[in-house]
């Protein structure tokens, strides 16, 4: 069996014909795993026991003619945000290297409920900040198209193992667009859910009221698959939503004859001629298919970055407070005193960018300044939400690209962060927004390097961007 | 280490404190007795061994996330209700920032702008003074931090220990406004807060175990003046009296500042209960910016008008009031009412008492005297006496309408404390009870005034109070059973 292109209705066939057991499969994917990463560096571990021991549950519920779940025996890797009991979780830091968490994140216990294989964990970018996977401090990332590139961040360890095939689906994580910018990377579909849909317990902070857990996966069905097993009501998470999962791959199956697509005219300025001429060529498609397309405008767009990194340092400064010196994380050799142990633990644990976006988010939060930033900017965020909202009242969808430049060198923009801030600018509007925005392959440029297109709809429907998604990757043939 | 301010000045001299008017207003913390944490499952208790109720998320777990407890939101309420504050429908949480080994993820869980309660009262009494309301300007909620243990192990000369039991433990944080103008109504401030809390039944308010917690924001300015002077905070106030101690002391100190020119700096000071002083803090520990933000982990905490109301109907009767009930309803003396609402437990207590045995000033002269001396004997609270408010209010009951004798009352209550018994059956068994029978009285007077011919001739002679003596011989002949106003009436009849 090839497991590097299965998928996962493929796989629940194979185990229902007994092509292959659970085990069977998950120690294909555990040696797959082992062979080819050391082409891309996505898993930072890989989880034998524990994957083994998933598949035999389901093998046995399986011979006991038990449901073993939608996603019974389906590997998948694990962004190394989202704590797992019992397996290092070290989002990327130095200070977590030996953190091993004592609980499993919502989303984690429900893949494995499914039947889920958690094969291991994912390299990204250090508490998921960054756009290249270069800040992680267990080495970058290398993108399965174009090995000299990156797999783009944070969540390239992610998209690198779904591209690559040594998971058929992972979780990733996405604060202004950490898993839409690496699928678009690296050609893999991903998924940014309605903030709230699935539950942040056991997802490392980055920036609460952005952060959100999804899907990567090779094709739109694996990606609908895994968001319905793990979205829902998590009564740890209070700012969960208690609307109903509805059905996504059901909804995959509607006509998109008469959709209405907008496309913000803010979106198409200053992308590279290649992405344009690939987004271009996308957007034929959906009037191809039978879909009505206009010209939209979300005239707060300007203020998107500027919004962004005051909101998202502001909380990151908060949420890694905790890496002290005193629990979980590694204490400076060095320290002294109380001060000591403070500043040189953090001093040497954290990386250039966290330490960037700490002291960024500090001062827009010091007294004298909360005002001038932290609170003009969440005017700013209900702003460009209403945007949306008065966009969404003409419009069914959005579309637009999904970075304004394909992968890049690795190290190339490594010393100027305002240049890779900027391949975050069309992701997170909708981050910002809080609605439902996905990543889909949309071709390739001439030098063979994946184009993704970007779809946005309003809060909780998600099953309007399946529906599109799913059309425009049959129409388009984008499949892996 | 002392700021120069204070090593210079001497400490103010009476008189020239009497030129000076003290503003004192309080900032208290208060644990509110729930089962469970603000923001987990973990048991809300202490005395267990360290970090055992603990979890991911009171351990500030990377991806842990708050759960805000129900009940602590009532407990929280009914404190706001308690001090006459209006809940506000809609509040938020925000985090306060600040690092601290004791404070596991780097930031408390508070309120800020938008607190729970606002704009409520107290009303204080000083003796000698007139009653007086001092404002409550807001509550609000938030987690505790743990403890840091800085002795006790054997490498403690080194290294500091974190227990983070406590960590979660849910408070309230009570402000008042600046409108205290001496340590005495500071006192009595914090002693009507506390009952008021304690009748509402949220917390314990045991200051030694740390569930109630005093600041006290102090500053001086010469009499007339209107603007306020300087203020200084003084922690570390773990006792009613130390709170008085470090008031009066503070107001000399300021004073004594001002008086010898000095200018007084605004600060942060420690109560030290052994020197009686308090000493500044230096002043890199309090530079303090807290980065207040709203806490983008828990929902706006929304109070239906139905939630409140029904927290309302189930408030219990505050102290205030139930004081003015005793006197204007029992028939109390104040000072009888004061001590019986001096806890809910007592207050309870003496109502149930009261009510059973259908004379309430009798009744609380059994719960103050007799009742209260018996446990004190036992070093046992109300809660625990082994006498229950009935079964006093039976006792109280038999007394009242003279079928027990008060002598004899006395030991049937010691024996009801002793066994729990009912005081009939105490009655009952050893025969006790008051002989009221004429008939029969009447023929022991005969006996008693035969015996002793001298005596009945004094009474017949116009010496009256000779009567004392046969009615302590009825009582002796009749093991003190017999009812002291029906055998006077035999004597008087029997002697003419
Ligand atoms: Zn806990």
């Amino acid at each position: 069996m090839e497991t590097g292109k299965l998928t996962i209705a493929q796989i629940q066939a194979g185990l229902r014909s007994k092509q292959f057991s659970a085990v069977e499969l998950a120690e294909s994917a555990l040696a797959f795993a082992e062979a080819e990463n050391p082409k891309t560096n996505a898993y930072l571990l890989l989880a034998a026991d524990r994957a083994l021991a998933s598949a035999r549950r389901v093998d046995a519920k399986l011979s006991a003619g038990e449901d073993p779940g939608p996603l019974a025996g389906v590997p998948t890797g694990i962004k190394d945000v989202i704590v797992t009991k019992g397996l290092r979780t070290t989002c990327g830091s130095k200070l977590l290297e030996k953190f091993v968490p004592p609980y499993d994140a919502t989303a984690v216990a429900r893949i494995e409920n499914a039947g889920g294989v958690l094969l291991g964990k994912l390299n990204c970018d250090e508490f998921a900040m960054g756009s290249s996977n270069e800040n992680s401090a267990f080495g970058p990332v290398r993108n399965p198209a174009a090995p000299d590139r990156v797999p783009g961040g944070s969540s390239g360890g992610s998209a690198a193992a779904v591209a690559q095939g040594t998971a058929v689906v992972a979780l990733g994580s996405d604060t202004g667009g950490s898993i839409r910018q690496p699928a678009s990377f690296c050609g893999v579909v991903g998924v940014t859910p309605t903030y709230g849909r699935v539950s942040r317990y056991g997802l490392v902070a980055f920036a609460s009221s952005l952060d959100h857990i999804g899907p990567l996966a090779r094709n739109v069905d694996d990606a609908a698959t895994l968001l319905g097993v793990i979205a829902g009501r998590d009564p740890m998470d209070s700012t969960s939503a208690f609307a109903p999962v509805q059905d996504y791959r059901a909804a995959m199956h509607l006509p998109v004859r008469g959709m209405k697509i907008g496309l913000p005219k803010e979106y198409f300025e200053g992308l590279t001629s290649d992405t344009r001429l690939q987004i271009e060529k996308g957007v034929r498609l959906l009037r191809q298919e039978g879909c009505e397309v206009l010209e939209v405008s979300l005239p707060h767009t300007p203020y998107a970055i500027a919004c962004y990194y005051i909101i998202c340092t502001a909380e990151a400064s908060s949420n890694l407070a905790r890496y002290d010196g005193v629990k979980y994380t590694i204490r400076s050799s060095r320290a002294q005193t109380l001060q000591d142990m403070y500043r040189m633990t953090r001093g040497e644990g954290f990386g250039a960018e966290c330490k960037r976006r700490i002291m960024l988010g500090t001062y827009v939060l010091s007294a004298g300044y909360y005002d001038a930033y932290y609170l003009k900017a969440q005017k700013v965020r209900a702003l460009i939400a209403r945007d949306f909202e008065r966009a969404f009242e003409t419009v069914d969808a959005l579309v637009t690209p999904v970075s304004p430049f394909p992968a890049f060198k690795l190290g190339e923009k490594l010393d100027d962060p305002i240049q890779m801030y900027l391949s975050d600018i069309y992701t997170i509007t909708g981050s910002l927004a809080g609605i439902p925005c996905m990543s889909v392959p949309c071709g390739a440029t001439s030098e063979g390097l994946p184009v993704g297109m970007q779809i946005l709809t309003r809060h909780f429907d998600e099953p309007g961007m399946f529906r599109l998604a799913a059309h425009f990757e049959r129409a388009g043939g984008f499949t892996l | 280490m002392e700021s120069m301010a204070d090593v210079a000045a001497p400490l103010a001299t009476a008189n020239q404190i009497a030129k000076y008017e003290a503003v004192i207003g309080l900032e208290v913390h208060v644990q509110l007795g729930t089962k469970t944490k603000i923001f987990c499952a973990c048991p809300n208790q202490f005395g267990d061994a360290p970090n055992t109720n603990v979890c991911p998320v009171c351990l500030g777990m990377p991806g842990a996330l708050p759960v805000l407890n129900r009940q602590a939101v009532e407990y929280a309420i009914q404190a706001a209700l308690a001090l006459n504050c209006e809940v506000r429908r809609k509040s938020v949480f925000a985090r306060k920032n600040y690092f601290y080994p004791d404070l596991p993820k780097g930031y408390q869980i508070s309120q800020y702008d938008q607190p729970l309660a606002e704009h409520g009262w107290v009303e204080v009494e000083v003796e000698g003074q007139p009653p007086k309301r001092i404002g409550i300007t807001r509550i609000h909620m938030e987690d505790d931090a743990g403890k840091n243990i800085h002795e006790g192990f054997k490498d403690s000369d080194r290294y500091s220990y974190v227990d983070l039991n406590r960590t979660g433990s849910p408070l309230v944080e009570i402000v008042s406004e600046p409108e205290m103008r001496s340590s005495d109504e500071a006192f009595a401030y914090l002693s009507e807060l506390k009952l008021a809390l304690q009748f509402a039944g949220v917390s314990s308010c045991d200051m030694e175990k740390g569930h109630l917690r005093c600041d006290a924001n102090v500053s001086v300015r010469p009499r007339g003046q209107a603007e306020f002077g300087t203020k200084v905070e003084i922690k570390n106030l773990n006792s009613f009296r130390f709170l008085k101690q470090a008031i009066d002391f503070e107001i000399s100190r300021q004073v004594g500042v001002a008086e010898s020119g000095g200018k007084i700096v605004q600060e942060t000071r420690l109560y030290d209960p052994v020197l009686g002083e308090t000493l500044g803090m230096r002043s890199k520990e309090e530079a303090h910016d807290y980065r207040y933000f709203p806490e983008p982990d828990l929902v706006p905490l929304l109070i239906s008008d139905e939630w409140l109301a029904r927290v309302k109907s189930a408030m219990p009767e505050m102290p205030a009031l139930r004081r003015k009930r005793f006197a204007a309803d029992y028939g109390l003396r104040p000072y009888d009412a004061a001590v019986l609402t001096g806890s809910r437990a007592l207050a309870d207590f003496y109502d149930e008492a009261a009510k059973t045995s259908g004379d309430p000033r009798l009744t609380a002269n059994w719960t103050i005297g007799d009742l209260q001396g018996l446990l004190k004997g036992a070093g046992k609270e109300i809660e625990d006496s082994p006498v229950s408010a009935a079964r006093l209010g039976e006792l109280v009951a038999m007394v009242a309408n003279g079928e027990l004798t008060g002598k004899l009352a006395k030991d049937v209550l010691a024996k009801m404390f002793e066994t729990g018994e009912s005081a009939v059956s105490i009655v009952e068994r050893e025969g006790l009870k008051a002989i009221s029978d004429t008939g029969v009285l009447e023929k022991i007077a005969a006996q008693v005034v035969e015996a002793n011919p001298k005596q009945a001739e004094q009474y017949r002679s116009g010496k009256t109070s000779v009567i004392q003596f046969f009615v302590g011989q009825v009582m002796k002949a009749t093991r003190g059973q017999a009812n002291p106003a029906a055998a006077t009436e035999a004597l008087k009849k029997l002697l003419g």
